[in-house]
């Protein structure tokens, strides 16, 4: 063998920048609370800035709900649903929900720009995979709508009443859709509360919901912090609470919830492990792990954030994935070519730069790429460790950014029993061009949802959710209507 | 004319394929209503407890690997285990309150109620997988698999049928279970276990123990290794520390309250599912 | 000799959505224009008609140095590419140019003649004077697993290529599958291939985003396992100037900066060039071009 030869990544034709166009981009000043199908100011009148994490800047300000919003809030959820929601006829409930879908295909580069704005993620994914996944879930769970008597063979279902539901900032509108979509479908009504830092795709959102006649208090969406959050949990008119989010918040749901007899239904951390076996199309598999930790600037729950490479191809892998890291444009959000944007907020800028320190500490061999990063705004470089155990914290906690820790291993069992070496249990990834040994890994592995020889898919048709302490129940798919239902 | 002397029957717990005593060395005084029988229970402890755990947790991967046929055979062999069995549990049935025909009554309901998950044990997965028309090239299919390690806090009116009830969806799903018997009516729960043992069920699987809800349910709820908690009750205290104790691993908490488990309705295909997980698989389709 | 192919199993799906991702750059303002010159100058310029004539190939050779006079600073094309009997006529055309002449030869382009015919061919295009010899891979003999007799018959006729450089064309239109294309190009470059080439342009389809990305790959891998550079030809199909920057975009994040030169990357295409110069022009002037004012040799 030579010496490894270096493919040279800085090369003399750089991109020009390639902005997204925003000058069409309307946001106002400021945004009440939609509830009740109007927008209107807090009860506390307290407002907070959500900002560019790109630049600092601030965009605009939104009301944050107290108790009386909150109340507010399910109390027009209730009487829609005693009085409207609950008594429609279940075709024109789906028909309401496929014209929400329609008009968010019809407005998608708008919601794109500003999901960009508003969360850091490049605009390349906000274009082609939020966005469009958002509307592809309101078209899927509308046309359930009329036909629940067939998603439950033998038993018939009864909607269960107003959802308090809170999202995270990873996939703002994206998560709204999952969540408020089956339920609707389902024929709830919901109070929706999206993350503090990103609330603004959300809120464009209340007004497309508006735009459709959706009948006032069908949908009702609260800004606000985890304060407001813990409002609606508590709420004693709420019947069903669905939540993605922390682990630990999720715990905190679960205490709070107990003995009330209200339904659950949580999407939690994750550490999923990504197995590369020495017959796997290597080629692919290296961009399987980029997509894997490096998608969404690593802000995923099912982040394939743990790599496990056979010992025999781990120096091909490990070099190939170095090069291709070289390869990755970080900057702008908006620029079309940007591949990691901005990380979503100061505070969890400072949590990987907490773990990456860690991760020095505990003697991982660090390699990030060399790139020159804005002045201002939140950027994290993507970062691998390699030389690492099960036994480091940077293995074993969730980072939430673009940190991949990698270990080798020797054999199918050990490798097996070391993805499952996990409080988690969200996703895993396994990568190799043998049949059987697939259909092997993926039974064994426990976890929700499997990719294998691919990572980071998503569809509304396929299930979503996790093993263990990753979560309870399952969004997408028609397991996601039946977080939604009683079963009689 | 000499009456022969009765054999006591001394009660133990089944941990593991084996029948121990209670590590704690106590008991609790079970009488029936009549005091004619007086029975020393093993007050099982949570160091037992933890022992049916880890045998749990070993036994889960073989039986959660066996081929569902497999598991549907061996339950429909604990039905006919159970069916040469009727005299001894409608004699503990007796004992524990019931008339005679409401004792026969039960333990029919209760061998058809393991025929009738023998059934299933091969099915549910296929009423419950899907092949989801994803907008890629891919194949995608979602699959239940058994949650884990599940711990069963049993029906305290209904000892047998509802014991079994709430049992054998568990195991018709490839789970292993620790399962605390009714304190009330303890004895053809235990006796159950005699039944499990000559039926193929493989050590582990079934762990039956005896002793005080109170003392017991906080570790059934609170034990880091087990993966779901089954409650049956109506005691609203003791829900919300089972659902509280649930957070601390994010336990699956079923509530069975209220159940009328000699009704049809309480059984079928979606208690199975209470301790299922649904897995989906992702695999592109390209040459 | 006996050679076995290596297996680098690779993933259809995987390979169709990296590609697409790296044809969703956006290439804009100078970007563009450097890529539209870089382009331009990778292009062998191709004529291989059964039709072709000498008065043809002499129109195509002026072109090739006169690509549109009224506007300066542009770069030439980097050869021009045609069938062994009209090389005589090229080279007079050129006389006085540093553009490249290839031929194609080997039975182009289904290959099917003896080895000896094959090599008689090369011998008499090299004497000839070619800088470029483009070759056919022998699909048949490749797709029956005689995976020795095509190594060997690629090593012979780069041995009689002697100073010219061989370009092997794989034909990946009639190999059918990646993991094919993956096998071809390793074994044509172990054969000793200076450059790997998709296509003759006579099977459809000919170049395919996922087909060349493969290609480049196993380029990458060869250069890292062996030190050796071989260059890439896509050709077929390739008629638009974004088309040809979404495969510089390709080359620079699969390869990097080295491979960004004609010595190492060309176009196969016949009427690319008019297109990369209406943008060209376009770009300068901000106005939409015409076919009308470009000349179509």
């Amino acid at each position: 063998m030579n010496k490894t030869k270096t493919l040279k990544f800085d090369t003399n034709w750089s991109y020009s920048p390639a902005p997204e166009s925003i000058d069409y981009i309307e946001l106002k000043d400021r945004y009440g609370l939609f509830i009740d199908g109007n927008f209107t100011s807090s009860k506390g009148g307290n407002y907070f800035d959500t900002i560019n994490p790109a630049n600092e800047e601030k965009l605009s300000e939104v009301s944050e709900a107290n108790e009386k919003d909150v109340d507010k809030a399910v109390q027009a959820a209730r009487q829609a649903y005693e009085k409207v929601w609950s008594k429609m006829k279940p075709s024109e409930r789906g028909k309401y929900i496929f014209r929400i879908a329609r008009i968010i295909q019809e407005q998608a580069r708008e919601f794109a720009v500003i999901e960009s704005l508003d969360g850091g993620k490049p605009i390349r994914e906000s274009r082609d995979i939020d966005i469009p996944l958002a509307a592809a879930h309101f078209f899927y769970y509308a046309g359930w709508a009329d036909k629940l008597d067939y998603a439950f063979p033998g038993r018939s279902t009864k909607s269960l009443g107003v959802a308090g539901q809170i999202i995270p900032w990873n996939f703002p509108l994206l998560m709204a859709a999952w969540k408020i979509a089956p339920a609707l479908a389902a024929g709830n009504t919901v109070v929706l509360k999206p993350a503090e830092t990103t609330p603004l795709t959300a809120l464009k959102l209340a007004e497309v919901i508006r735009e459709a006649d959706v009948p006032p208090g069908v949908v009702n969406i609260i800004t606000g912090g985890g304060e407001t959050g813990k409002m609606l949990v508590k709420h004693p008119d709420v019947n069903k609470v669905a939540f993605t989010g922390s682990t630990e918040v999720g715990k905190f749901i679960m205490k709070t919830l107990a003995g009330s007899g209200k339904r659950y239904t949580l999407e939690l951390g994750g550490k999923a492990a990504n197995i590369i076996f020495e017959d796997a199309a290597i080629n692919q598999a290296v961009e399987g792990i980029v997509d894997a930790i490096f998608f969404n600037q690593g802000h995923v729950c099912c982040a394939g954030s743990r790599l496990y490479v056979q010992e025999s191809v781990a120096k091909e892998v490990i070099s190939k994935l170095k090069d291709r890291m070289n390869t990755l444009v970080i900057g702008d959000p908006l620029d079309k070519n940007t591949d990691i944007g901005a990380i979503n907020s100061r505070m969890q800028l400072e949590k990987i730069c907490k773990y990456v320190d860690i991760g020095k500490k505990e003697g991982g061999s660090i390699y990030q790429p060399s790139c020159t990063l804005p002045e201002k705004g939140f950027w994290y470089v993507p970062t691998l460790f390699a030389d690492v155990s099960q036994s480091h914290r940077i293995v074993q906690e969730e980072i939430f950014g673009p940190v991949l820790a990698i270990q080798t291993f020797r054999t199918v069992d050990e490798v097996i029993s070391k993805a499952n070496n996990t409080p988690y249990g969200l996703s895993g990834g396994v990568w190799t061009d043998k049949g059987s040994k697939l259909f092997k890994v993926t039974k064994e592995i426990r976890a929700g949802v499997i990719w294998a020889n691919t990572f980071n898919k998503f569809d509304p048709g396929s299930p979503f959710g996790g093993y263990k302490e990753s979560g309870i129940g399952r969004e997408g798919g028609v397991e996601g209507l039946h977080s939604y239902v009683e079963l009689v | 004319m000499s009456k022969r002397l009765g054999i006591r029957k001394t009660y133990k717990l089944y941990i593991n394929g084996k029948f121990p005593r209670t590590e704690s060395g106590r008991y609790y005084k079970w009488t029936d209503e009549k005091k004619t029988a007086i029975m020393n229970m093993c007050r099982g402890s949570r160091k037992d407890f933890r022992n049916a755990v880890v045998a749990a947790r070993k036994a889960f991967e073989g039986w959660s690997s066996r081929t569902a046929y497999n598991r549907g055979q061996i339950l429909y062999r604990i039905g006919e285990m159970l069916e040469g069995h009727r005299d001894q549990f409608i004699g503990e049935l007796i004992l524990q309150g019931l008339t005679k025909r409401a004792a026969e009554k039960e333990i029919t309901q209760t061998i058809d109620r393991f025929i009738y998950y023998a059934g299933w044990a091969d099915k549910y997965q296929q009423v419950f997988s899907r092949v989801n028309p994803v907008s890629m090239p891919y194949f995608n299919f979602t699959v239940p698999e058994a949650t884990g390690v599940v711990a069963v806090c049993a029906p305290e009116e209904s000892s047998l049928l509802g014991f079994v009830s709430v049992l054998v969806p568990v195991i018709a799903g490839g789970n292993t279970c620790v399962i605390l018997a009714s304190q009330s009516r303890p004895l053809c729960s235990i006796s159950c276990a005699e039944i499990l043992h000559s039926s193929d069920v493989p050590a582990g699987v079934v762990n039956i123990l005896t002793g005080l809800r109170t003392e017991l349910l906080e570790h059934f709820s609170s034990h880091m290794d087990v993966n779901s908690m089954i409650y049956c009750g109506e005691n609203l205290q003791e829900i919300k520390m089972v659902e509280e104790n649930a957070a601390l691993n994010v336990k699956r908490a079923v509530i069975y309250k209220n159940e009328a488990w000699s009704k049809k309705t309480s059984q079928g295909p979606y208690y199975i599912l209470e301790t299922q997980e649904m897995k989906t698989t992702w695999h592109p389709v390209g040459v | 000799m006996n050679y076995h192919p290596q297996i680098h199993p690779i993933d259809q799906v995987g390979v169709g959505e990296r590609a697409s991702r790296l044809f969703s750059r956006s290439i804009k303002k100078e970007s563009k224009i450097r890529a539209l010159k870089l382009a331009l100058s990778m292009i062998d310029l191709t004529t291989l008609e059964g039709k072709d004539s000498l008065g043809k190939v002499r129109q195509l050779c002026y072109k090739a140095s006169h690509l549109h006079d009224q506007f300066s600073n542009l770069p030439q094309v980097a050869a021009v590419c045609m069938y062994p009997n009209m090389v005589e006529v090229a080279k007079k055309a050129l006389k006085s140019s540093s553009i490249k002449i290839a031929a194609v030869a080997t039975a182009f382009p289904s290959g099917m003649a003896t080895l000896e015919a094959k090599l008689n061919e090369v011998k008499s295009v090299v004497d000839a004077g070619v800088d470029e010899v483009d070759m056919v891979m022998s699909r048949g003999r490749f797709l029956q697993g005689d995976y020795s007799y095509v190594f060997d018959e690629v090593a012979k006729v780069k041995n009689t290529c002697g100073k010219a450089h061989l370009k092997v064309i794989l034909e990946t239109g009639e190999l059918i599958t990646l993991d094919n294309v993956r096998k071809a190009s390793d074994l044509a470059m172990e054969a000793g291939a200076d450059f790997i080439k998709t296509s003759t342009g006579k099977v459809k389809p000919a170049a395919t985003p996922s087909v060349v990305l493969v290609m480049l790959e196993a380029i990458r891998d060869f250069y890292k396992r062996t030190g050796k550079i071989v260059g890439m030809k896509p050709a077929g199909g390739i008629s638009t100037a974004k088309l040809a920057i979404q495969y510089l975009v390709m080359v620079r994040e699969t390869l990097g900066q080295e491979w960004l030169t004609p010595d190492r990357f060309r176009f196969g295409a016949s009427s690319l060039a008019n297109d990369i110069l209406m943008q060209i022009v376009k770009q300068s002037t901000g106005i939409y071009q015409s076919i009308n004012y470009f000349s179509i040799d």
